[in-house]
């Protein structure tokens, strides 16, 4: 595929590794050309220098015969007027831009082929806030990532010690917890002195203590899951409620509304340094959430404001090294929990380990999004995993016994690629690959979530959740979903 | 002085323009042949060739008003303006053989103007008519402002207008522009009040008043002035339909007239609803009238329905800073009037009818009030004070300390003054009071059974001063009083 992106920042940039990765042609644009010679340095790409909304430089850039255009510029208006451009006079079939205002909403007529020809809305900013705000509701999680709309999860969790699971055989899950409909797909185990190893999950495979275990499992169920591996003692449910924000950028606030508007009684606090932008939250915000002006990083402020009752500590600035900071700081006065936005992934891998609970990469939570884009087939939603490593896709199997070679099938008949595993068959979703339902109509049936097992047949329009350890192995799953009249 | 030549001249046509108010007792006078034709067609034309001369002779000084000379010219139109207002209602009483002092005329023009209701009159029902519209027709016209008029429909206060109209419309945010041209937000603030006159009128001569009555009592409930054309005031009609009338147009005149303007053009109720100042103006006039009737149905001085029917109207009416009273409620237990003459300082919203502190200072006081005790606990807590969403200036808020100081001070030092003159504390600070909150009826020989005739002259002038102070809002009456506003 020939993709074209604009603006070479950090969302920019790690949009063009991952997608290069993927034997794609990529093409970035930016004004910059020093930032721009480092990429090509680093990525197999081309660089093309000069404003994204000039026609000149679109065409340099390959314009033509380009497949799709990522517009990530810093600024809403380069990105959108791009989008028009690319649309008007070079007909580049998918456009996908982001844009952080709310006024321009998928759906919204201005993104319209008569308006900004946008096909696709991504804010790096959202797609955080809403990752944040699952780890805020189940606090046992490392990682929350949706399928379906929310109908079924997969969440990696830290195995602890006395937990029901934990010592327990992967076999053994049905005699431990009865209720708990789940399907374990890998456990990353950690060792001294060197980064986790991938273990294969197999009836036998014993889960240990400090592993990070990968679970999906449906919605419903996500609670006893993740009591089953995290937590010592199931009655003792304690809800995250005191939380603390360190930094009050664009994601802090739209992070504070969004946990004010969930309805729960959260106390939040904000901590920012800068006073202007202090008085913008505090008349932004209402007035139960306490904007204080100050420092992350300052010990004094941390400690009069309570930090020791603090069950969630969020640091969320744009800088890596006062996350860093704040987080260990915050963790060593008695924050129960801790998480920091990470950019850089060196930092992120010197970090693994150490005290902070999570470290998140901001670029990293909206790449899913992108990705499912640029997928072929019917990939319905791709979650990239453990920094770009693993993959978890929700793949929809079409045709039948005769064009397909997964469908009507048992699991344990089909041949997925060494490593790879299913994981949930989502059965009755809508089909939006063929025509969309008309407007009021419910599908028929409501949708329901298969665990896998060996005996699981699967049937057309079923949309299947597959676990990828590795991945180059991304490729054979979706060869292997794809439709063909010359099968057989 | 030549400075205020401009000043002057516009202050000419104000009192030429002021003349053609008193067509209207003349016109009554014509058709009901009161024989007081000849005296108010001679004040008109002696206002008006004063006017006219003052007018014409500073033809030449036409010159854009800064902001002092708004304050200048506010103050000296309400302080000369009432003089205008004090010849024919001298002479008429002159020629009925029911001769005044200065002291008292003037007192009952400042009264009418500034829309306190208080009067030195006794035996209104066997007043001429012509005498009782004048008196009433004051009040109509001071409610809405008789500047905020002129702005709206003289074409020669083009220039500076926005500069009288800041100075006399009362509150602390002064810069809330609603429409581009200051012209359009005069005409439109005056076409909802006369709208509100011409229902009002309807819905009293519907009531069962007679049409002459029903004007005189609209003049002064939509200003919420409290002047009568009879001795008992509203007990004078003995009817619950005509007080419910009453009470839902103080209510209304109670609220920001720019709500209501607002509202219309933008064709929906839904941000008039959410304003913070009209649901505390709202809350505190139907609360307190609910209190009242408690208090009084409590303490068994009428039965459930009596109670509920007294204590809403009295409440609402001297709370709106109205004063009609229809029984003599200092025999009632004396929590009730006190309440209800504290109520009238604070009730009434900025930009209403009324006068007093004004609902949006005491808003704003009391979220500063928090924000204090906020920092107690919180010493590096950001907390703007808001209102309705919107951040309140540092500015406004030091505005706000201010005029309560010299709101305190005025008050307390008058009544002070009042009290060495032998007057007894109750009724000195009582008079004060509802002048100062232009009220009317006070307690003590100030009630609403007496009426300020029985002070001397010297307390009859302190409580003027008083009046003229409360409506023009302190400050700017006593920046004028300062050495620093007539130095260059």
């Amino acid at each position: 595929m020939k993709i074209i992106i604009l603006g070479a920042g950090r969302i920019g940039e790690s949009v063009a590794g991952t997608l290069v990765s993927e034997r794609n042609d990529i093409t970035v644009i930016d004004t910059d050309e020093a930032r721009l010679r480092e990429l090509e340095d680093r990525f197999e790409l081309r660089g093309v220098v000069g404003s994204g909304i000039e026609p000149d430089v679109l065409v340099e850039a390959g314009a033509r015969d380009a497949d799709m255009l990522i517009a990530c510029a810093a600024q809403d208006e380069t990105n959108l007027v791009c989008c028009k451009v690319a649309y008007q006079m070079f007909g580049i079939p998918t456009r996908i831009a982001r844009v952080r205002s709310n006024a321009y909403k998928e759906g919204s007529p201005l993104l319209g082929k008569e308006g900004f020809a946008v096909d696709c809305v991504i804010c790096p900013e959202e797609s955080l806030t809403r990752y944040i705000g699952k780890l805020v509701e189940y606090p046992e999680a490392l990682q929350v990532r949706e399928f379906a709309d929310g109908l079924a999860c997969l969440v990696s969790v830290r195995a602890v010690a006395g937990a029901p699971l934990v010592r327990h055989t992967i076999a053994e899950l049905r005699e431990c917890v009865p209720d708990a409909d789940m399907r374990i797909v890998a456990i990353y185990r950690r060792f001294e002195n060197e980064p986790d190893r991938f273990i294969f999950c197999e009836g036998q495979t014993l889960i240990e203590p400090g592993d990070e275990v990968f679970v999906l499992s449906a919605r419903e169920h996500l609670q006893l899951v993740l009591s089953a591996l995290h937590r010592y003692d199931p009655n003792d449910h304690r809800e995250v409620e005191r939380i603390m924000i360190a930094g009050g950028g664009r994601v802090g606030l739209r992070l504070a509304r969004q946990l004010v508007e969930t309805g729960r009684n959260y106390q939040i606090k904000i901590l920012e340094p800068n006073h202007a932008r202090c008085v913008q939250l505090a008349s932004e915000l209402p007035h139960d959430v306490l904007v204080l002006h100050g420092d992350g990083t300052d010990e004094d402020l941390l400690e009069n404001e309570g930090i020791e009752k603090i069950d969630l500590f969020l640091s969320l600035t744009s800088d890596d090294e006062d996350n860093i900071m704040s987080s260990l700081l915050a963790k060593r006065l008695g924050a129960t929990r801790v998480l920091a936005l990470i950019n850089r992934r060196s930092y992120a891998d010197l970090m693994h380990g150490t005290q902070i609970d999570i470290a998140l990469s901001p670029a990293q939570t909206m790449l899913g999004e992108l990705l499912a884009y640029v997928r072929q087939g019917d990939v319905q939603a791709v979650h990239s995993l453990r920094r770009g490593v693993a993959e978890a896709l929700e793949i929809v199997a079409r045709g039948d016994r005769k064009t397909s070679r997964v469908v009507g099938r048992k699991i344990s008949d089909i041949e997925l690629p060494k490593g790879a595993q299913f994981g949930l068959v989502m059965r009755g979703l809508p089909d939006l690959g063929e025509g969309v339902i008309p407007a009021g109509e419910t599908p028929p049936t409501p949708a329901k979530v298969i665990i896998a097992r060996g005996d699981t047949v699967i049937e057309s329009n079923d949309h299947v959740v597959i676990f990828v350890p590795r991945k180059r192995l991304v490729r054979d799953v979706e060869k292997l979903f794809r439709v063909s009249a010359t099968f057989f | 002085m030549s400075d205020f030549f401009p000043v002057l001249r516009v202050f000419g046509a104000l009192v030429g323009f002021f003349s053609l108010g008193m067509l209207v007792p003349l016109v009554v006078s014509w058709t009901h042949a009161d024989g007081l034709r000849h005296v108010w067609a001679i004040s008109a034309g002696i206002s008006f060739f004063c006017g006219f001369v003052v007018w014409g002779s500073l033809r030449r000084h036409r010159r854009e008003l800064q902001a002092r000379h708004g304050i200048f010219l506010v103050s000296f139109t309400w302080v000369l303006l009432p003089l205008f207002a004090t010849l024919p209602m001298m002479w008429a009483l002159d020629s009925i053989g029911r001769p005044v002092n200065f002291t008292h005329a003037y007192f009952e023009s400042v009264s009418g103007l500034t829309t306190t209701g208080a009067t030195v009159l006794a035996k209104l029902d066997e007043l001429p008519v012509s005498i009782n519209v004048w008196r009433t027709f004051l009040q109509w016209i001071g409610g809405m402002g008789i500047l905020v008029l002129a702005v709206a429909i003289l074409p020669l206060l083009g220039v500076g207008g926005s500069q009288l109209f800041k100075a006399e419309v009362a509150g602390p945010i002064k810069d809330s522009k609603i429409t581009p041209r200051v012209k359009d937000t005069a005409k439109g603030l005056w076409g909802i009040y006369a709208t509100f006159s011409t229902v009002c009128f309807l819905a009293y001569w519907a009531g069962g008043m007679t049409a002459m009555d029903a004007m005189m009592h609209m003049f002064t409930t939509v200003s919420l002035g409290g002047l009568s054309s009879h001795d008992s005031s509203f007990a004078h009609f003995g009817s619950p339909l005509l007080e419910c009338v009453a009470v839902v147009f103080m209510l209304a005149a109670s609220c920001n007239f720019a709500l209501y303007f607002i509202a219309l053009r933008k064709g929906h109720w839904r941000g008039f609803w959410r304003d913070p100042e009209l649901r505390a103006t709202l809350t505190a006039l139907i609360g307190g009238g609910l209190l009242v009737a408690l208090v009084l149905w409590a303490k068994g001085t009428y039965g459930l329905w009596d109670a509920l029917r007294y204590g809403m109207f009295h409440a609402i009416s001297v709370g709106s800073t109205t004063g009609y009273a229809t029984v003599d409620y200092l025999a009632w237990p004396v929590f009730a009037p006190l309440f209800m003459l504290l109520l009238s300082g604070v009730a009434t919203s900025a930009g209403s009818a009324g006068c007093g502190i004004k609902m949006v200072r005491v808003l704003i006081l009391v979220k500063q009030a928090r924000r204090e005790m906020t920092r107690l606990v919180h010493p590096r807590a950001v907390q703007p004070v808001t209102l309705g969403g919107m951040v309140v200036d540092h500015r406004v808020i030091f505005s706000v300390l201010a005029f309560m100081l010299v709101y305190g001070v005025t008050t307390i030092s008058l009544s002070m003054l009042l009290v060495l003159t032998d007057l007894d504390p109750v009724t000195a600070f009582s008079a004060v009071l509802a002048s100062v909150n232009c009220t009317g009826p006070g307690l003590g020989s100030v009630g609403p059974a007496g009426n300020f005739s029985g002070l001397t002259d010297f307390q009859v002038w302190v409580c003027t001063f008083a009046m003229v102070l409360g409506r023009l809002e302190m400050l700017s009456f006593i920046a004028l009083l300062t050495p620093s506003f007539w130095r260059k």
